[in-house]
Order: C-alpha cells, then structure tokens, then sequence
C-alpha cells in the first residue's frame, strides 16, 4: 500500500504531543499533516471515480473511495496494528473529523436549489410533501423494524 | 464607485456567495445550539432558507450562487470518504451487525422508493415527477443520476432529496425515543437509509455509533437504489 506512510500517527515529528511546546517545527508538522490526510481522502475518492466510470460500477466514486480507505486501514492493522486513539490522531483521522464536523455545512448549496423549482414544486406542493413525509416516516419505521427483528432472530444481544 | 455599484459588483462575485453560505450556516447552527440541538431547528433548512431569502433580496440566480458556493459543495465526496475512518473504529460493532445490516438495507431502499411514489401518484403527480421522487433516499449526486437515467429531472430531484433529508433529521429523534429504541446502530441505519447525509450529520449529533451506522446506511444504499429503482418504477408506473 503506497499510502501506508500517510497513516503515521503524529507525534512521530513532534507534533500533537505535549501540545504545550508548539514550535516553528511541530507547527509546520501539524499542517503538513493535515494536508497529507486530506490528500489520502482525495486519492481514494480520485481512484474511487476512477474505478467507477472505468469499469462502469453501480457505485459512485467517492463510495468506492469510502471502500478502499477501509480496506487499506484494516490492511495496515494487521502489517501494524494502532490503537484507537492513534488512529483518531492520525494524519489521515484527524482530516476525516474535520470534515465530519461540518457535514451539514456541504448539503446547503445543493438545498438552495429549490428556488429555481419554486413553480414546479408549488404545482405539486401537496403531493410531493406528503409522499416525502408519509414515506420518510414509513422508510424509517420499516427499516428500523427490520434491523431489530433480524437481530432479535439471530440472537444478538437486543433479545 | 458608489456604495450602490460596489454592491452590484460584490453580489456577483464567488467570493461573496461563499462567505454568505458559510455565514449563514454559522447562525444557523448558532441557533440550534440554543435550541440545545433541538431536531426541529435543523441548521440545514435554516441556512437553506436564510441564503434563499438573501437571493430573492438580492435578484441573485442560482448559477451565481453556485459558482461560490460549488467550493463547499465539492467538499461532499471527500467527506464521504472521510466516513471511513469511523466506520473503521468500529468495525467490530460492524461485524456484529452483518445479517440486521443487509435486511434493514432491502427492506428500507423498497419501501422508500414503493411508499413515496405510490403517495405522490394517488394524488395526481405526474410520471416525470415519479420518476424524479422516486430515489429521494439516496445521497444527492447519486440520486440526480438514477433520475435522469429514468427520464426524471435531476434538478428536481436533488431538492426532494435535501428535503427528505431534512424531514428525516427532524424525525428520526422523536420517532425512535417514542418507540423507546435504545439500540443506536439500528437508529442511526434507519436514520443514514432513509435521509442519507443529513440523516448521518443528525445521528453524528445524537451518538457516534448512530452516525457511524448512518454512514454505512448511506453508502449500501447508494448502490443498492440505481439498481433496484429501474424495477420499482417499471412495476409501480
């Protein structure tokens, strides 16, 4: 695995232990590290596309991108296993929580959108509210039920 | 350059619909946090409607909008990937949760696809619009993919996508305490399945298990809706 040296736990040069002596050097760590980790989850999401529209897989890009970075972390667990807190501390960790923090954020220019359907969507206002929120609801209640029943079947701890 | 011009000028830049969404999104989730992340104040319909209202205020068109604010929408596919690595910490939680796991995922993507387009089309909506609602579950650039691949309208889709996100995030909560589920895997799959990224940044709020579960919820189910929305609508419509 090429990437393997991006998963280094920070400390290695100085960064992000004993937080307190933050030096010109460990500063520079600090950032080249945040870059290295975003630059593992732009590979993966760039070989992700990649695999997707050349082998033309059902999946889109970045959810094959999600696949690999899983394969490639378990894969250097068993070369070198980490503990938790090395891999939330990880170059590539600590980018990935970032990111998480503002999922939310990412999903607003996609929603303004609705300002150029105002006309179609008024048109069908009733139907299409009620058949998102009847459906949302029963899609929650169908699939929670699911999850919980196989369980309880299989004997997991939930019986 | 009055104040007026320089604000004609200002309006049109990438720059300003940039600071204007992450500006909006700030006081946004400052007032869900005063609502102690109550799920009726959701931050992304706040952002959502304060930014539309800025560009109704303003005479703004989308395409302008968008050309600031693509550089946060692109953030969503390394974002995805970044799911990763908390699905990895728990990957033992996972394992436990294999079988529960496929059969909510069958289950969940049928019924969100079967009960909103046999809602919208016993009340009249047209088969244009079936097709554009039917992948409503499904993570946004995915879904405009089903979409126009059926004849649907993409655009259109991603806001009934947003939208369901929304109405997920805003229910999920109420819904699971009332029925007294305690299992927060289980939660937050439901959660992730039927309102995709929204749902998974409102379970990542509620508990980290929740959120790592909605995120694997979201990726299964973006693979498994483009192949089952062909037959779905092929027998509903």
């Amino acid at each position: 695995m090429k990437a393997l040296p991006l998963l280094a736990p920070p400390g290695k040069d100085g960064a992000g232990i004993g937080g307190a002596r933050l030096t010109a050097r460990s500063a520079t760590a600090m950032k080249g590290g945040m870059i290295r980790g975003f630059l593992l989850l732009l590979l993966c999401q760039l070989v992700g596309e990649a695999l997707a529209r050349g082998l033309g897989l059902p999946a889109p890009g970045p959810v094959i991108g999600l696949a690999l970075l899983t394969i490639g972390l378990m894969g250097r667990n068993t070369w070198r296993p980490m503990r938790d807190e090395e891999v939330a501390n990880s170059d590539v960790g600590r980018a990935a929580l970032g990111l998480l923090a503002a999922l939310s954020l990412m999903f607003v220019p996609a929603g303004v959108g609705v300002v150029q359907y105002a006309g179609l969507l008024g048109e069908h206002a009733l139907a299409l509210s009620l058949a998102l929120i009847v459906s949302t609801a029963l899609t929650l209640l169908a699939t929670v039920g699911a999850f919980l029943l196989v369980k309880r079947w299989i004997g997991g701890e939930a019986a | 350059m009055n104040s007026f011009r320089l604000w004609v000028y200002l309006q049109t830049t990438p720059l300003f619909w940039l600071t204007a969404t992450l500006g909006a999104f700030l006081i946004a989730d400052a007032l869900a946090q005063v609502a102690r992340r109550h799920p009726i104040v959701n931050p992304v319909l706040i952002s959502i409607a304060l930014v539309a209202a800025l560009l109704k205020f303003s005479g703004t068109d989308y395409e302008t909008y968008f050309k600031g604010a693509q550089f946060v929408h692109f953030l969503l596919g390394p974002a995805t990937v970044a799911l990763a690595v908390p699905l990895y910490r728990n990957l033992g939680l996972v394992r436990e949760n294999l079988l529960p796991m496929v059969a909510a995922l069958l289950v969940g993507a049928v019924v969100a696809m079967v009960s909103a387009v046999a809602v919208a089309a016993a009340l009249g909506a047209p088969r244009v619009v079936l097709i554009s609602l039917a992948p409503k579950s499904v993570t946004a650039g995915v879904a405009m993919a089903v979409s126009e691949s059926l004849g649907g309208l993409p655009p259109l889709t991603a806001t009934l996508v947003i939208a369901t996100g929304v109405i997920g995030a805003i229910i999920v909560t109420p819904m699971m305490n009332a029925l007294r589920i305690r299992d927060y895997a289980a939660r937050g799959f439901a959660a992730g399945l039927a309102s995709h990224g929204i749902g998974t940044a409102r379970a990542f709020t509620v508990d980290p298990v929740a959120g790592v579960f909605a995120g694997i919820a979201m990726g299964l189910n973006a693979v498994v809706t483009p192949v089952l929305a062909p037959i779905v609508l092929a027998w509903l419509t």
